[in-house]
């Protein structure tokens, strides 16, 4: 009888072992994206594996926790879980995060399948297979989390459509297009590293501890069952980065310019997060400003002090970043308050409670530059003139966001940023998404930017209501519009009884 | 480099060039320190368009929510195209008098500072 095999062996047969020398085939033809981003490695043999996990304990282990995590769902929604929310404006935030966030669990596990084939070395190859799955767990779970508020509230049905079409999430959809179209080792900086080691703490925490703080187990449970696979994805990451740095030292140049850019990405699709802590949560986790000072700037700072060893400096455009934190949240939830009957979720106007809050958190710059605009929009509405804004916005090439962000020493003025290439003029919201632009115009060329693909009418029409309600599929009046007068105002005032 | 990618001399199809239009072209009107609009606008024009047109029967529409649009003193207002100081010629099309597909103008107000002066 053979013996029983030690978790090491096992370890190494089924992972390790599965790789073959080529005899008859050209290996560079096997695995032919590993060599054009000029990444040099000389030894994958040194690729530390992040996981140690086989399949076999991988499926045990997955299997364990979605059994209870399915049990939490089914006792949330028997026990009309919805009802115990803190405020029915915190479900936008859901919705935001089912049309913007959830879809991308699923490119990550594109993704990640794909540098899982593409990759020279049985490590890496099998350390993103395994992501690869977790991620294609993270987009079931949160649609099973959420599929219960869809019972109840307008805005959840079409989601995966609406992430593929709607003007705003061309953000995130076309973030993580960028990623995938790169090669693939700077598609691991991009979100391997970038994203999943350093930013994705500001992502699950806020919209995690926000539902903690607003009565939604459901998210909650959803996050707990992520978070023992973010840890894996992080050290991944982390791997990632330090392999590639000690492959060859011509590689740290092509590292950083990555890590500049996918940190200047990253940074832009996190005003959606942003927003959502200062404007969105009915009960306040913390401000943007302090998670940014918490999970950026302090745990970012460390690790790029012990980054520097390599020669690895922090990402450019930092300085900018750390002054717009005092901004960004506020000029974006204007934007979706402007623009609300576009917006597949209520927006509404901070009640004098939460107007006080964010003075408090924002004493240099609320009252001084943002508290105006929401007197200014309360004495619309008071006059029955709700302010919705009558034009569509100028978008950013690269990041795709309408270009409202300001000069951060000036900000009252936008920031403008413009550049020719082959008698084509691009605009850009910042220093960050031109230089981008510019280092690979061939590829932002060809950006799909929502507002000139309606001039262009790819996006049916003739108006933009039926732009709304016929290409977007928003039910417009239910998914749409303010908080107030809202389906999902009056609904829930029934299930509470309140007049 | 214009691309990292596996193709040797990669180009991208550019989708917005002037044709994609159907006879318009993109033009991008901001109006600096007026921040009730959270960005410039994009108007889709024909670029025989006079610049009055622009002026009188494009812009209003949008621009006009803003309770200091009527009390511009158009004379005294000034311009900027692509950044650089511009002086509109009413009459003139905007093709020539070099507003070209995907040019921002900016106009700026001075005397008017916006809601509660906050450049809202």
């Amino acid at each position: 009888m053979a013996k029983k095999l030690n978790i090491k062996d096992k370890y190494r047969l089924l992972t390790r072992d599965l790789d073959w020398e080529y005899s008859y085939e050209d290996r560079k033809e096997a695995f032919p994206f590993e060599e054009f981003e000029g990444i040099k490695i000389t030894d994958w043999s040194k690729w530390e594996d992040p996981f140690r996990l086989t399949m076999d304990s991988y499926w045990k282990y997955q299997a364990e926790k979605e059994k209870k995590l399915y049990a939490i769902f089914d006792a949330f929604s028997q026990n009309n879980g919805h009802l115990n929310v803190s405020d029915p404006r915190y479900v936008n935030a859901l919705k935001l995060f089912l049309t913007g966030v959830s879809p991308l669990e699923y490119q990550a596990y594109q993704g990640f399948a794909h540098v899982g084939r593409q990759f020279g070395g049985v490590g890496a190859r099998v350390a993103c297979q395994m992501q690869a799955i977790d991620e294609l767990r993270h987009v079931q779970t949160q649609i099973h989390a959420m599929s219960h508020y869809n019972k109840f509230f307008d805005g959840f049905q079409d989601y995966s459509h609406m992430h593929d079409r709607v003007w705003y999430l061309s953000v995130p959809k076309s973030f993580f297009n960028d990623a995938r179209a790169a090669g693939p080792f700077e598609f691991m900086v991009a979100i391997g590293f970038s994203f999943e080691y350093v930013l994705t703490n500001l992502l699950f925490v806020p919209f995690m501890s926000g539902a903690a703080h607003n009565g939604d187990m459901a998210t909650v449970t959803f996050g707990f069952s992520a978070q023992s696979d973010e840890a894996r994805h992080m050290t991944l990451g982390l791997e990632v980065i330090k392999f590639l740095l000690e492959q060859h030292e011509d590689n740290v140049p092509i590292v950083q310019k990555w890590i500049d850019k996918w940190f200047w990405r990253g940074s832009r699709l996190l005003t959606i997060v942003a927003m959502m802590m200062d404007y969105m949560l009915p009960n306040k986790v913390m401000s943007w400003k302090e998670a940014w000072e918490v999970y950026f700037e302090e745990a970012g700072g460390a690790l790029f002090k012990d980054l520097a060893r390599y020669g690895i400096k922090m990402p450019k455009y930092a300085e900018t970043i750390e002054k717009e934190k005092e901004h960004i949240s506020h000029q974006a939830w204007w934007t979706f308050y402007t623009h609300g009957h576009a917006a597949g979720f209520h927006t509404w106007i901070p009640t004098d409670e939460e107007l006080d809050w964010l003075s408090e958190k924002y004493p240099d710059t609320f009252d001084k530059y943002y508290r105006p605009r929401w007197e200014l929009a309360k004495e619309m509405e008071a006059k029955g003139e709700r302010f919705y804004t009558k034009a569509l916005p100028q978008l950013c090439t690269t990041c795709q966001i309408p270009m409202l962000f300001t000069e951060m020493d000036n900000p009252t003025l936008n920031s403008f940023r413009d550049t020719v290439h082959n008698g084509e003029r691009y605009h850009f919201c910042s220093d960050g998404c031109k230089d981008i632009f510019e280092d690979e115009p061939e590829k932002y060329v060809q950006s799909w930017l929502p507002v000139h693909q309606i001039f262009q009418g790819n996006c049916g029409g003739p108006d933009v209501e039926n732009v709304l309600s016929d290409f977007y599929r928003m039910n417009l009046g239910e998914d749409n519009m303010d908080m107030k007068g809202s389906p999902d105002e009056k609904r829930w005032k029934q299930w509470k009884g309140v007049a | 480099m214009p691309v990292h990618a596996m193709t040797p001399d990669y180009k991208g199809e550019v989708l917005d060039r002037l044709e994609n239009f159907h006879g318009n072209q993109v033009v991008y009107v901001g109006w600096d320190h007026h921040l009730m609009f959270c960005a410039a606008f994009a108007y889709p024009v024909p670029p025989e368009m006079p610049f009055t047109a622009l002026l009188n029967e494009v812009m209003p529409d949008a621009f006009g929510m803003h309770g200091e649009f009527e009390k511009i003193n158009w004379e005294k207002t000034e311009w900027l195209l692509d950044g650089q100081p511009f002086i509109p010629q009413l009459d003139v099309s905007l093709a020539d008098q070099g507003i070209a597909h995907k040019s921002l103008l900016r106009f700026q107000t001075p005397e008017l500072t916006g809601y509660q002066g906050a450049g809202v």
